[in-house]
């Protein structure tokens, strides 16, 4: 029924067992939905945050999720500007993936704000001292880029592109697209690190507050280093999750390996800065303060943040995915490349988590002390929502739009299937693309 | 501004919290809960959503009986005036929207209800936790409403609040002096709510800055201290006790160090 609408050269399911999937996933959404409308109709009581956890499950999510979809900056930047050709075979993915991760975290950023239809007063009367000015400047601007990035795929669907003034538009915005990405790449420097700074400038809360170089703290770096070190494993790993439930490959093991190894030795730069800071952190900065590493790490409730965390996040979410993906064998083992996808993402989540949650919870008042959180299931069911959007979105785009341009490639159609006319066809294409070293998408374009 | 060369225009309102007067009676917190307007809930229970601006800590030593000794402590806002004095506070620099701000001509960090939209950050900045999030809207008994302060807006939900040093007075003495052709007020003609409403006047306010206000004085006994200053924070609260487990108790200290909390010159 809606096979005018699918790529040429690709198999999908049916449109039943498609529409029963976006149902299902639906469902979840709208829970999502209905807890987020609670929220704005009744206001943050419905969460469990409070008066000492301020901040909670929804900043995490929200720094999270920007650190997840950094594999669309570095990517991008990787292919544009540094001019990695494999990566083009993965960019568009990298990008619908970070397209997602941001509107969502700008969804969440709406539902946490006590008044959100004074959302826009960050604009109106910017802090220019405050991070979180920063932070939604460049993610506002940014958000504004993936969407100029995502725009050229959407017309590349089989009838928009028939329309010639969207075909011609397409085609044009693909060849300034290396603006954008470096458009991208320099707002993403300044608001990951924004992030990164949220909780490095807080001198007063001893386990977040960091030194640093004139008005940065090093969580500045450390949070745009982490996040072009983790997005892409991030890609890999929305990548390989897609080709199991659809079961076939959809972009060659050369890109993903090339993209792995990048990530790989980004990772274990970024890791190895990460323990030198916690260890100027532990022995220089917070002693001055008065604190030591135990009182961070000991005697909280049910061990909930004890050295486990720290271990962790530093060890097992960025020492071994580091080493793993470093290792050509590592890279080239699906297994351990699973790993450490895997890993990485905990660990840079498990970053985000402490930095924001473990920074309100330790006592500084030595009359006071640690404070407890969890989740109400409105704060649970509007973190899912931009899961079960992504989905849906990823679903839609995967179904109607060329994402993957190795697909066909990789997914050759029987050849009974092809009628005569689409097998000619089809050797022009592949004809134009070796000739010109394209994929079909930019062939087309 | 350096201490003795007192310029009449720049004020630098502070408190000195006399802890060995404090009872912990809470005549200080009911004081300033009606003359703040502070609503609160039919379930107040827990105190992690309630509203304070001004709280009564119970501290004790530790020990068991019969050494045990206990000490309440009031905890207004500190109206930190930042490293380096330059208002740079835990909390006014990282506000997004500039809903809170320091005022070089008062020391008092305050907070505009109406500009604030609620992002919390700078509760998350405060190691005080003087910052309260109004998680309903405020709603009075029948007929309590009448009992309201005219001169102090009430706070809608969704937006941060805290103690002003109920800055309000400050502004009616400010209007009560010009009206008189003055353009100074007196010690007594700015003081908030809970330093008239403590029996025990364990509180005294004032501008710091100037010798002839008793707090000047009282900031240099040598029992004062101050919360958390190895922050660099910089309060304008000062706390007065002679007992040397309560002085420590102000500040976190690694194992071994020198714990500085003997009776000190200022």
């Amino acid at each position: 029924m809606d096979s005018e609408l699918i790529p040429e050269g690709v198999q999908r399911c049916s449109l039943g067992k498609f529409l029963l999937w976006i149902g299902v996933v639906s469902v979840v959404l709208l829970w999502g939905v209905y807890g987020m409308i609670l929220c704005w109709a009744k206001g943050l009581n419905q969460t469990n945050m409070n008066n000492a956890f301020g901040f909670a499950l929804w900043i995490w999510a929200d720094l999270a999720v920007i650190a997840l979809g950094g594999g669309a900056f570095f990517t991008g930047f990787l292919r544009y500007i540094v001019g990695k050709k494999e990566l083009k075979n993965i960019i568009n993915y990298a990008v619908l993936i970070g397209f997602i991760c941001y509107s969502s975290a700008l969804l969440i950023l709406a539902i946490d704000i006590g008044q959100p239809l004074r959302g826009w007063f960050i604009f109106w009367h910017a802090n220019v001292h405050s991070m979180l000015t920063e932070v939604a400047f460049c993610l506002s601007c940014y958000f504004g880029v993936l969407t100029i990035e995502y725009l050229p795929l959407i017309l590349e669907n089989r009838q928009i592109d028939k329309i010639p003034f969207f075909h011609n538009l397409s085609h044009n915005m693909h060849e300034v697209m290396a603006v954008f990405a470096a458009t991208g790449a320099f707002l993403s420097f300044f608001h990951q690190g924004s992030l990164g700074g949220v909780a490095g400038v807080l001198y007063g809360r001893p386990f977040g507050f960091r030194e640093g170089v004139l008005i940065w703290p090093w969580t500045f770096f450390l949070f745009t280093w982490s996040a072009a070190a983790c997005g892409p494993c991030f890609t890999i790993l929305i990548t390989k999750i897609t080709e199991k439930v659809v079961g076939k490959k959809l972009v060659k093991d050369n890109v993903v390996e090339l993209l792995a190894k990048i990530s790989g030795w980004m990772l274990l730069t970024y890791i190895t800065a990460k323990i030198i800071d916690t260890l100027y952190w532990a022995y220089v900065t917070a002693p001055k303060m008065g604190f030591t590493l135990d009182q961070f790490y000991t005697n909280n409730p049910g061990s909930a943040y004890g050295y486990w965390i720290l271990i962790m996040e530093v060890i097992v979410g960025g020492v071994i995915p580091a080493l793993i993906l470093v290792t050509r064998k590592g890279r080239q083992t699906p297994l351990l490349l699973w790993i450490a996808v895997i890993l990485a993402c905990v660990g840079v989540s498990l970053n985000r988590w402490v930095m924001v949650l473990q920074v309100l919870a330790v006592p500084v008042l030595t009359f006071e002390n640690w404070f407890t959180y969890f989740p109400s299931w409105q704060e649970i069911a509007t973190t899912i929502l931009p899961v079960a959007y992504g989905t849906i979105l990823i679903s839609l785009s995967y179904r109607y739009l060329p994402i993957f341009p190795q697909e066909s490639e990789l997914n050759p159609p029987p050849e009974e299937l092809l009628s005569e006319a689409e097998t000619v066809q089809k050797e022009a294409i592949e004809q134009d693309m070796a000739s010109q070293d394209l994929t079909p998408a930019e062939s087309a374009g | 501004m350096k201490e003795g060369q007192h310029d009449q225009h720049i004020k630098k309102y502070g408190m000195v919290i006399d802890l060995d007067k404090c009872t912990g009676c809470g005549a200080c917190m009911v004081a300033c809960m009606q003359e703040n307007n502070i609503p609160f809930q039919k379930d107040e229970t827990d105190k992690m959503l309630s509203i304070t601006w001004l709280r009564v800590f119970k501290l004790d030593n530790g020990k068991p009986y019969p050494d045990t000794d206990i000490c309440y402590l009031p905890r207004p806002c500190m109206h930190c005036s930042g490293i380096g004095e330059h208002g740079h506070s835990p909390c006014v620099s990282v506000c997004p929207a500039t809903a809170t701000d320091y005022s070089m001509e008062t020391g008092i960090v305050s907070q505009i209800y109406t500009r604030c939209f609620g992002c919390r950050y700078c509760m998350a900045a405060c190691p005080y936790h003087v910052r309260h999030f109004n998680w309903w809207d405020p709603v009075w008994p029948s007929g309590m409403e009448r009992s309201l302060n005219p001169n102090v807006s009430v706070r809608m939900r969704g937006v941060v609040e805290k103690c002003n040093f109920c800055f309000q007075r400050y502004q009616i003495a400010k209007e009560k002096a010009f009206t008189e052709g003055r353009t100074e007020i007196e010690e007594h003609e700015y003081q908030p709510a809970c330093v008239e409403a403590c029996p025990a006047n364990a509180i005294t306010f004032g501008d710091l800055l100037n010798p002839k206000h008793k707090v000047y004085k009282l900031k240099q006994d040598p029992r004062a201290f101050r919360l958390l200053e190895k922050l660099h924070t910089n309060p304008k609260v000062y706390y007065l006790s002679s007992r040397e487990w309560v002085r420590e108790a102000g500040d976190n200290y690694i194992e071994n160090e020198k714990v500085d909390v003997e009776p000190k010159k200022h």
